[in-house]
């Protein structure tokens, strides 16, 4: 995407990287140029992440889900079933004859919906927060630093368990919750991007030509801090859709009239015995939402760093 | 040695002072009354005030700060509310249980990924490093309650050869760590992997085959060696999401540990409960990762000298 940019643009704002850089001119050059192999890859791994937020957004709008809704004389029907209502159950009913499936989509919602809010906000903290620490020092990089390493003093988990059950469980508890024990990575990885872009030629040269600090930061800092910190938002993303999962478990993240993962396996704990479709579907799909974004994750940060 | 001891000690101190007030900020601070949540909806207003009182939360915040350090040095942690005796009895019993899990945890973790790790090292870029690759993805992306669950449905529910709760013997104890020592796996395989890729280009041990050891020899006593620094810090930091993670294999196979204990008294709004379980995690924690610092010192003598 970056090749495509820097092309529109003026040539000292092209990437070093010299991909839009050199010679081509027309149509075919330029898709081939954008889409290389390397690339290709990348992207065929989001696919299934695609997947997963186009399910969240439509799902719920084809296959019709009503919480409050009680069909006891479809109560724990097995995956595949032909309900009385004409419809097919594909991935069974529940204890109250709910459809596991529109379940499942209903909760892909809510983990799509925690899981980018949080990246979000988090987001927004750490590069808030280690941007004026690496830009600033002095006392406030000590103060911010510092609270960073006692936050790190937490399992993660513990401080959102904490939070969620002061807070009360809703969506947007859980968001603050989650947020607030995971701003801390992005605001390390923020700082470390504002040192060493703080010591580049340009941004000296830049300070030379007499460019106030907001000019330094809005047009040369805090650009050089957007490409780690999504790197660790991809890695992040995933532990945050677990956090969340784990708190709905526990009875702390959304509210019980909203169906979420965790709290659908939780629903299934009980029924093990006759009905091993309640827990297994949402913790199926969970899983490989976590292990898609996992990858995706993996190739995205070996594409824009290839050090690591 | 001993200034390094001393700094990193009082480093300790000030991290544990700071996770302290976080979890006095969070308890005291955050809108919403602890004594209206326990009395609860069916509770009159006197009944609030008298455990407002009882607590001590009529007092301005830093008289409740002051009181709430005291009380912590002393190791005075107040009544339960819940089971009505003073809490630091209930934890002690509860503190030997997760330690058993995370240990066991930890155990599994090691002697598992050690060999996947160094297998896929070797056999860089082969099927077997792929398969191997995945395996550690996998067990960092399923969740730990939804393992748990799903191996109770297999090993206690249709092979019947496992309990699904419990914790009277050993047979009980292996469900609940093979749950919990998942994502260390995961993690675990990935650094030892990476490490000794590091390494095993180096100069030094080009030099140890050269001077005809077997490959074995390289590998256990120079590349081994070499890589051992970032895996202990690594594992040092990930036995504290095993404690975190604790809290939930707990749940899940009722396990009678800290982490179940934070659950239930979280659904009892017990807050002295609440608050005394998290700080033995957080103290626990604390205390693994100075002890993984000072080790450094013993690992590589470059160390105790800075």
């Amino acid at each position: 995407m970056q090749s495509a940019r820097s092309s529109d643009r003026t040539p000292d704002h092209a990437t070093p990287s010299g991909l839009g850089a050199s010679s081509g001119h027309g149509q075919p050059n330029r898709i081939r140029r954008f889409m290389n192999a390397g690339r290709i890859r990348i992207f065929l791994w989001a696919l299934p992440v695609l997947l997963f937020i186009t399910a969240a957004f439509v799902g719920p709008m084809l296959v019709e889900y009503n919480p409050v809704t009680v069909n006891i004389s479809a109560r724990l029907e097995p995956p595949g079933t032909a309900l009385a209502d004409g419809t097919r159950a594909w991935l069974g009913t529940d204890q109250v004859g709910q459809d596991v499936f529109a379940q499942v989509l209903q909760g892909a919602r809510v983990s799509l919906l925690v899981g980018a809010s949080t990246i979000l906000l988090a987001g927004l903290i750490g590069l808030l927060t280690g941007v004026i620490a690496g830009f600033h020092g002095g006392w406030i990089d000590v103060v911010l630093m510092r609270l960073a390493d006692i936050q790190l003093a937490f399992p993660s988990i513990l401080l959102a368990i904490l939070i969620a059950a002061v807070l009360g469980p809703s969506v947007l508890n859980v968001i603050l919750a989650l947020a607030l024990t995971r701003w801390v990575t992005f605001s390390r990885v923020a700082r470390a991007a504002t040192l060493a872009a703080r010591e580049r030629d340009y941004v000296l040269a830049a300070r030379a030509m007499g460019a106030n600090s907001w000019r330094l930061l809005i047009h040369h800092i805090i650009p050089s801090t957007i490409a780690p910190l999504i790197v660790i938002a991809t890695v992040e993303v995933g532990l945050v859709i677990i956090a969340e999962a784990s708190l709905s478990y526990l009875g702390l993240g959304s509210p019980p009239d909203q169906p979420s993962w965790g709290r659908s396996v939780a629903n299934g704990r009980d029924y093990l015995n006759n009905a091993w479709w309640i827990s297994t579907m949402p913790g199926l799909a969970l899983s490989l939402v976590v292990l898609t974004i996992g990858i995706f994750g993996d190739r995205l940060r070996d594409y824009l760093d290839p050090r690591a | 040695m001993s200034r390094y001891l001393t700094t990193r000690l009082g480093y300790s101190l000030f991290v544990l002072w700071g996770a302290l007030t976080i979890i006095f900020l969070v308890i005291r601070i955050v809108p919403g009354d602890p004594a209206a949540m326990m009395v609860g909806p069916g509770g009159t207003e006197d009944d609030v005030d008298a455990l407002r009182d009882r607590l001590g939360l009529n007092e301005s915040i830093p008289v409740q700060y002051g009181r709430y350090l005291g009380d912590v040095a002393r190791m005075d942690f107040g009544d339960s509310l819940w089971l009505n005796r003073p809490v630091a009895s209930e934890v002690a019993s509860r503190v030997a249980a997760t330690a058993r899990l995370a240990g066991a945890a930890a155990l599994i973790g090691i002697v598992i990924s050690f060999p996947l790790g160094i297998a896929a090292a070797l056999k860089r870029g082969s099927p077997l490093d792929g398969l191997i690759s995945v395996v550690s993805l996998l067990g960092q992306s399923v969740p730990s309650f939804w393992l748990g669950i799903m191996l109770i449905l297999v090993f206690a529910r249709q092979l019947q050869v496992l309990p699904s709760s419990g914790s009277s013997g050993w047979s009980h104890l292996i469900l609940p760590s093979v749950t919990l020592a998942m994502p260390l796996i995961g993690v675990l395989t990935r650094l030892v992997r990476s490490g000794l890729l590091d390494v095993l280009y180096e100069d030094y041990i080009r030099t140890a085959r050269a001077k005809g050891l077997t490959s074995r020899s390289v590998l256990l006593r120079h590349a081994m060696r070499n890589m051992m620094i970032p895996v202990i810090t690594v594992i040092g930091l990930q036995l504290g999401n095993l404690l975190g993670g604790a809290v939930i294999v707990e749940t899940v196979f009722g396990w009678p540990g800290v982490g179940r204990m934070l659950v239930d008294a979280i659904n009892q709004r017990d807050y002295p409960l609440v608050q005394v379980a998290i700080l033995f995690i957080t103290f626990s924690f604390i205390v693994i990762n100075l002890l993984v610092d000072l080790s450094y010192g013993l690992l590589d003598p470059k160390i105790r000298v800075e």
